[in-house]
């Protein structure tokens, strides 16, 4: 899922400090798992950003709202009849659910109170680690399922860089080497076999970002 | 300052805090009048949101009143509550109140003399703060 942080406060209120009424609108998906920007966050940032504005004598109203999912337009309309009673809304979705309102919501300024930061699983209770890059031609069958794009530090696809020390990232010692990882994987599968295979360089002008806007369409589902 | 009484928001946990509290009753012992007992199955369960918001709503100030380290019904209630605690002291800082406005403390079942002197002393403290600057209707 997306993961993300909330920005620091003293962005926050600075990006609000030119309004006196807002909706705080956080996202019932991806920011309500990893806590940024939830229904919790949402009566919790509100109840901070009041504060701080009544303590310098310029106090804040906030309208409280949560839809399901804001990057969807179904959801995201849900937030209309608030949106009229307010002068911005302060977006706890990631950059997709800002987005959404930005195109529903063409007059109204959409601020981001949360900075979007990678896809990534929940390794327990507070902790996320990336894990998938979004490059647009998965090679996980490859890598026996670790991704050498998001995992590793120069994102090698053929081996490791050889600075790797004791299974750790010679970039970064507290993570582990995907290579290793890799290695161990496909060993324990009993398929080393599949790094003789080379795997081409990503074609990231084609199937990346490189090339631009990336867009999916399905015409079986358009209606 | 002379004439300001604290307002002071105690969450008890149903295992020390409430309890010490009831002993302090029984003893007879001055708790100051102006503290709001709020009964809890646990300092676990209080969360980041109920700190806050009894300040928003008008408190002076706040005191987590949970069992002593390792001694949780729940296990890890207690150190929750610390976390959570910790959090919310970040927040205070970032929007400019007085972190010393909300105190965790460690009781046992037995601790009624315990819970009044803190009580008493979070009085004291939060006189010398003076009233909640963020607190609605102030």
């Amino acid at each position: 899922m997306i993961k993300a942080e909330q920005k620091p406060m003293e962005e926050i209120l600075r990006s609000i400090d030119p309004y006196k009424k807002i909706l705080l609108s956080g996202c019932g998906a991806c920011v309500t798992v990893c806590h940024a920007g939830g229904e919790k966050e949402v009566l919790l940032l509100a109840s901070a950003l009041r504060m701080a504005r009544k303590k310098i004598g310029k106090p804040l109203e906030i309208l409280e709202a949560t839809p399901s999912r804001q990057c969807e337009p179904e959801y995201a309309q849900e937030l209309s009849e608030l949106s009229e009673k307010v002068e911005a809304i302060l977006s706890l979705a990631c950059g997709v659910g800002v987005q959404t309102l930005v195109r529903f919501f063409p007059k109204m300024p959409v601020l981001p109170g949360v900075n979007t930061t990678f896809l990534g699983e929940t390794l327990s209770h507070g902790i996320w680690e990336e894990r998938c890059q979004a490059c647009g031609n998965c090679i996980l069958e490859k890598t026996g399922g670790i991704c050498p794009i998001s995992r590793c530090a120069k994102q090698l696809l053929n081996g490791p860089c050889g600075g790797s020390s004791k299974g750790k990232c010679e970039i970064k010692k507290e993570a582990d080497c995907a290579w290793q990882l890799i290695y161990d994987r496909l060993s324990s599968l009993g398929q080393l076999y599949k790094l003789e295979e080379i795997i081409p360089a990503k074609r990231w002008g084609i199937e990346s970002r490189d090339s631009g806007l990336r867009r999916i369409i399905r015409e079986d589902l358009k209606i | 300052m002379v004439d300001f009484d604290p307002k002071i928001i105690a969450f008890c946990c149903d295992q020390s805090g409430y309890p010490s509290a009831d002993m302090a009753g029984s003893l007879r012992l001055n708790i100051p009048k102006n503290v709001e007992m709020v009964r809890v199955p646990c300092a676990g369960r209080v969360e980041a949101l109920y700190l806050l918001k009894a300040l928003e709503k008008g408190a002076d100030g706040v005191v987590l009143f949970a069992c002593y380290e390792e001694n949780c019904q729940y296990l890890r209630g207690n150190l929750r509550a610390r976390g959570r605690l910790s959090y919310i002291h970040r927040l205070m800082e970032k929007i400019g109140l007085e972190k010393e406005r909300i105190e965790i403390c460690y009781l046992a079942t037995n601790s009624g003399v315990k819970l009044v002197e803190t009580l008493q002393r979070k009085t004291e403290e939060l006189k010398r703060l003076g009233p909640n600057p963020c607190s609605e209707g102030k």
